[in-house]
């Protein structure tokens, strides 16, 4: 009665293994590509021509060429150093800042835990594109500052989360077990709680990387993230909206680029989220 | 003979926000001598589980002493508490959920082990020899807990409490969880344990069923709402119970 149970198991098991190599090799590749972008492109992605202006697909520019006729191939791979690159480097950033503070502050308690936490509500409390505009005002336009201007209201949803997380296995037996076994905060921490309470904060980033992107994308196009001639996936978008009936491979290219990359991050969060579910771990 | 566990005075008062405070434990006292399996019985909601917690310091008391093989704990932090746990053991009711789910249950059991300073390899071997004191067979150690029974978690449990060799063992509801015959097991491995040890080991034994208490305990104190309505030799208790609330209690069961 007992076995086909166990290979129903095992099965599900290897295919989210599956999946999850599968989903991993492509993001890592997007990543590579990401990273190595300025060696990858058949052709100079701010060369303009003008005389090809807004040429559609051909053999020379596989993916046609926009108004001031710079191949659109290029640019969308150089793009996606911009795009990836700096999405990452802002979901990373939120992750780690937002579970630091999160789990600080459902260990610690007390007045820490208060602080902390209000200043979070104040945060989450402010409109984005309100704190974004004021942050550019202070410290001017440009990538780095939008990424700053989202990471600052984004960690508040981190903390929250690994902050219920904590508090919620700070009152498990195997929590107790451990401090009796004598082992220190920083112990308990790293060995019980983060293992623990890490599969949904990753799930969440993962499904945040395409927010972040089109987030990113949008203030690219308020002018307060990425600048042109930069080639930037959103602000690529935005530029060209206006060709949509007569050129439309222009926009959809990029358009086309970002479904891609959010596609591939959020299966690749649903399959870490099956993995990291400890009913998944085979025998 | 110096006693292992003293407990002076003990009170724990919950404070809950709009509404009164709540006296779980109602100053209390007793002394466990070495050696000694001291039972306690209460019904549910008595304050069994707030006094343990109390004197394994994971909840700090209102009021009174906890004094641990002589020497006060009552307000031991950080490592001088960590060094009390050198001397004191838990085992908790509910097995399964006192092995961390993604930790090995030879990390579970080796843990105190590692903390203490030994070497990888001899945990290893540490951990395969109290596996099988507990009757496990070794390859115990690299599964997890979802992949072993409650009675076979337990086992493992006491092996976690028994490896860094404790003078006081605190079994709160130990058996509670587990079906009659594997509880019988889990009592013959604890007795079986306390005649190897001898005096090195005590034992507060938590429980709500007397008659497990009859045949396990040298002496039993009886808890209701909070305050110790008796105390004696389990025999006596039962035969002869003074208290009104005793009474009930082995009514109840007889
Ligand atoms: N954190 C808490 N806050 C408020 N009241 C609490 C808290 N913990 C326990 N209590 C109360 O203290 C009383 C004693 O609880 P305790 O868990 O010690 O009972 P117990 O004797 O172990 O019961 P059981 O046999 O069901 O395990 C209960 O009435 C309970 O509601
Ligand atoms: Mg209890």
């Amino acid at each position: 009665m007992k076995e086909p149970t166990v290979r129903v198991q095992k099965i599900r098991r290897d295919s989210v293994k599956t999946r999850l190599i599968v989903f991993g090799i492509l993001a890592v590749l997007l990543l590579v590509v990401s990273v190595f972008s300025e060696y990858l492109t058949p052709c100079d992605p701010y060369l303009q021509d003008l005389t090809i202006a807004k040429a559609p697909p051909s053999a020379e520019h596989l993916l046609g060429t926009d108004r001031y006729g710079r191949d659109m191939l290029s640019r969308v791979i150089v793009g996606s150093r911009t795009s990836i690159f700096s999405t990452l480097l802002l979901v990373a950033v939120i992750t780690v800042l937002g579970t630091a503070i999160g789990v600080f502050c459902g260990w610690h308690g007390k007045w820490v835990d208060t602080v902390l936490m209000r200043l979070s509500d104040m945060f989450l409390a402010f409109p984005g594109l309100v704190f974004a505009l004021a942050v550019a005002g202070v410290l001017g336009g440009g990538l780095h500052n939008a990424i700053i201007a989202l990471a600052a209201i984004s960690w508040p949803k981190y903390a929250r989360i690994a902050r219920s997380q904590t508090l919620a296995q700070k009152e498990t037996a195997y929590i107790k077990a451990a401090k009796l076994a004598g082992s220190g905060a920083g112990k308990i921490i790293c060995k019980h709680i983060l293992p623990n309470i890490i599969g949904p904060i990753l799930v969440t980033s993962m499904l945040d990387i395409g927010t972040m992107m089109m987030e990113l994308a949008g203030l690219s196009f308020l002018g307060l993230g990425a600048k042109p001639p930069i080639a930037e996936w959103g602000s690529m978008m935005s530029d060209t909206r206006s060709l949509m009936n007569t050129a439309p491979w222009i926009t959809f290219a990029p358009g086309v680029a970002i479904f891609i990359s959010v596609m591939i991050f959020n299966l690749l969060g649903d399959t870490i989220r099956d993995y990291a579910d400890p009913r998944n771990r085979g025998r | 003979m110096e006693p292992v566990l003293k407990v002076e005075d003990l009170t724990k008062v919950f404070s809950r926000s709009g509404q009164q405070d709540f006296t779980a434990v109602d100053h209390i006292s007793f002394e466990l001598m070495p050696g000694e399996c001291l039972g306690i019985i209460g019904e549910s909601g008595s304050g069994k589980t707030t006094v343990v917690n109390m004197v394994t310091r994971l909840l700090d008391a209102t009021q009174g002493r906890i004094v641990l093989d002589g020497e006060d704990i009552t307000h031991s932090k950080g490592a001088q508490l960590r060094k009390a746990y050198q001397k004191m053991q838990m085992v908790f009711q509910t097995p399964t959920d006192s092995f961390d789910p993604r930790c090995t249950l030879g990390d579970g059991i080796g843990e105190s082990l590692r903390n203490h300073g030994m070497s990888a390899g001899e945990t290893q071997k540490r951990v395969e020899q109290l596996l099988q004191m507990c009757g496990l067979p070794t390859e115990f150690a690299s599964r997890y807990p979802h992949q072993v029974s409650g009675g076979q978690c337990q086992r493992a449990a006491i092996a976690r409490a028994l490896a860094i060799q404790p003078k006081l063992l605190i079994c709160d509801e130990a058996t509670s969880s587990l079906d009659v015959t594997v509880q019988k097991e889990v009592l013959a491995l604890l007795s079986e344990l306390r005649g190897q040890q001898g005096t090195g080991l005590s034992i507060l034994f938590i429980c709500h069923d007397i008659a497990l208490v009859q045949e396990f305990c040298d002496r039993v104190l009886v808890l209701y709402h909070g305050d110790i309505v008796e105390q004696g030799i389990p025999d006596d208790v039962i035969q002869n119970p003074q208290n009104e609330y005793t009474k009930r209690l082995i009514n109840s069961i007889l």
